[in-house]
């Protein structure tokens, strides 16, 4: 049988405020256990939450940068349940009135085209403590620091069919929040969590089968395995005359396999209510209208201008504008050397190698822009050819200078005046008489690749500096091609 | 409306509130009796009325984002049950 995959994810952003949501408490990661967790986050008699306003600015930069309907009024409930990292015994979130509705966001398949993904809600929340299960005779340890920090809980629709999209829709979100800059994204601290909820269905059929919810997933490459381990878990099941139960399912790297959570699975009942505690938020015109105004031009917007404005391709729109930084780096590097192809050529092939084998972000590129931009302007305007200009980056990249200085300083220019490469060809061919005949007595189908030995002796007696293209029609006019 | 023993007891789990077999057939009656109670506000009614989320007609004021707290932990745990190495200790959560 065909079967149908459907994929639902959920995604907690932790959002990049100073302080938590409901108290004065700080959110920088790595402190020492419970250093950072005050009355308000032990849930301690007698206090009371007040809201962040920071976390409700960054919700709204969120949702009007997905053109989502803004909750004028949204409403925070306590979702209960018991668990020892969550002192108050409930979880301040919200339920029927999130801050965030419906919206969208656009992914790219494999093939080129574009895939609109729905996002039902997004809601802000509270964050839990931290259970530590190991050395403590027997006991669990508690760190409350990660208590009240702040999230936005982003739920998209069961819009995705495959590991692959839902992987393409992560990332959008991941770079969403990045280009905002309302979370840091960071994967292994947990700052970017996503949880998938998975099903198949026969080919066809209208009704969603049941769903498993995959947890503990901390890089985008475990999400794309741990769908596919549960895709195919589940077709296996039953395809074997089993069913498919609702339960959370951790997924384990290690072993790259999914296992139950639970032995005995209960049904959830929180008992969501609106929180006493605190009052509806309500937010008017203005302070949206002021949000949307400030929101920089958002990846979609980007990618569509640099395939109008630049010509390039979606697939190199996409990697260009992955994050605002490389955008930036990338539109600085087109303007200066003139040649936006080039440009772009350069910066994803020859800076994405260096930054790659050196674990740099493009923020801390050793080469700034607009020389790189000015090396790229020296292969436009033909002063160097593409191989020599591998050795002036490797050495801009060592520190050594501008594109011009280094070419100056080891005479690097490129060698077009034609009657110095004549001269060269003529020595290439006179001191390889044997070679030459060979040329002449081969077959038209045969004659390029034997040219290829007389440009690199041309090339390597002028030290790579010859014009390319004069050469090859120099030496294709002089072999008699 | 009665409540079913079998939903008292799921309820006392939910609260995780330990009650006796003996106590459990009064605590049924006076749940329901407290659910008959509410159940009279059914007869109002509530077309067009805007579910009410506060008692108080007010809006949620927001609060700058500011660290204001100080690092109290020797102060919190010293009340604690049981603390090491800074962190709190409970019975242990997971098999």
């Amino acid at each position: 049988m065909q079967w149908e995959t459907v994929i639902g994810l959920e995604i907690h952003a932790q959002l990049a405020t100073k302080s938590k949501i409901f108290s004065g408490a700080s959110t920088a990661f790595g402190a020492e256990p419970n250093t950072q967790a005050c009355v308000v986050d032990l849930g301690l008699p007698g206090v009371l939450p007040v809201l962040n306003g920071e976390a409700v600015t960054m919700a709204v930069r969120f949702g009007t940068a997905i053109e989502a309907e803004i909750g004028r009024r949204s409403v925070f409930a306590r979702k209960n349940y018991f668990y020892p990292d969550l002192p108050k015994g409930y979880q301040i979130s919200q339920f029927e009135s999130p801050i965030v509705g419906r919206g969208h966001v656009e992914i790219l398949l494999e093939d080129g085209s574009a895939k609109l993904i729905g996002v039902t809600r997004a809601h802000l929340e509270e964050d839990a403590g931290k259970s530590l299960h190991e050395d403590f005779h027997g006991q669990t340890g508690i760190d409350l620091n990660r208590a009240g920090t702040p999230l936005l809980e982003i739920v998209s629709e069961p819009d995705m069919r495959s590991a692959k999209e839902a992987v393409a829709y992560a990332r959008r979100i991941h770079q969403i929040v990045r280009y905002l800059g309302i979370c840091d994204g960071n994967m292994q601290e947990g700052s970017f969590r996503c949880d998938a909820n998975v099903s198949v269905r026969p080919m066809g059929q209208k009704a969603f089968g049941t769903r498993a919810e995959l947890k503990n997933i901390n890089s985008f490459r475990f999400l794309e395995r741990a769908i596919n381990f549960e895709v195919e878990r589940q077709i296996d099941l039953i395809e074997s005359g089993g069913k498919v139960v609702l339960e959370t399912r951790l997924y384990d790297p290690n072993r790259d396999e999914t296992r139950s959570m639970r032995s005995k699975e209960e049904a959830n009942d929180y008992r969501y209510f609106p929180d006493p505690d605190l009052l509806p938020v309500e937010l008017d015109e203005d302070f949206i209208a002021a949000i949307t105004a400030g929101l920089p031009e958002m990846p979609d917007a980007k990618r569509h201008r640099f395939m109008k404005d630049y010509g390039l391709s979606a697939a190199d729109a996409e990697a260009l504008t992955a994050g605002r930084a490389l955008a930036d780096y990338y539109e600085t590097v087109a303007k200066t050397s003139g040649d936006v192809r080039l440009a772009a050529n350069w910066v994803m092939v020859e800076l994405g190698a260096a930054l790659n084998r050196e674990g740099l972000d493009i923020l801390d590129c050793p080469v700034k822009a607009e020389s790189f931009g000015g090396l790229v302007a020296r292969i436009k305007d033909d002063t160097i050819s593409g191989k020599i200009a591998k050795q002036v980056f490797e050495a801009m990249w060592a520190g050594e200078g501008d594109a011009d200085a280094i070419i100056e300083a080891r005479g690097l220019r490129q060698i077009t005046d034609s009657g110095a490469i004549e001269a060269a060809v003529d020595e290439v061919l006179a001191t390889n008489p044997q070679q030459v005949e060979n040329y002449r007595a081969a077959d038209e189908a045969k004659r390029p690749k034997m040219l290829g030995f007389f440009v690199g002796q041309v090339m390597k007696r002028s030290q790579g500096k010859a014009n390319p293209q004069q050469v090859n029609e120099l030496l294709m006019a002089k072999l008699g091609g | 409306m009665s409540l079913e023993r079998q939903e008292v007891e799921k309820i006392t789990h939910l609260a995780r509130i330990a009650v006796g077999e003996a106590e459990m057939d009064a605590l049924a009656r006076s749940l329901s009796g407290i659910l008959d109670f509410v159940e009279q506000m059914s007869a109002v009614d509530t077309q067009g009325v805007e579910p009410m989320a506060h008692p108080l007609h007010m809006a949620q004021r927001l609060r700058p984002d500011q660290v204001t707290e100080q690092d109290q932990r020797e102060r919190f745990q010293s009340i604690a049950p049981e603390a090491e190495a800074g962190l709190y200790l409970v019975p242990k959560v997971i098999e």
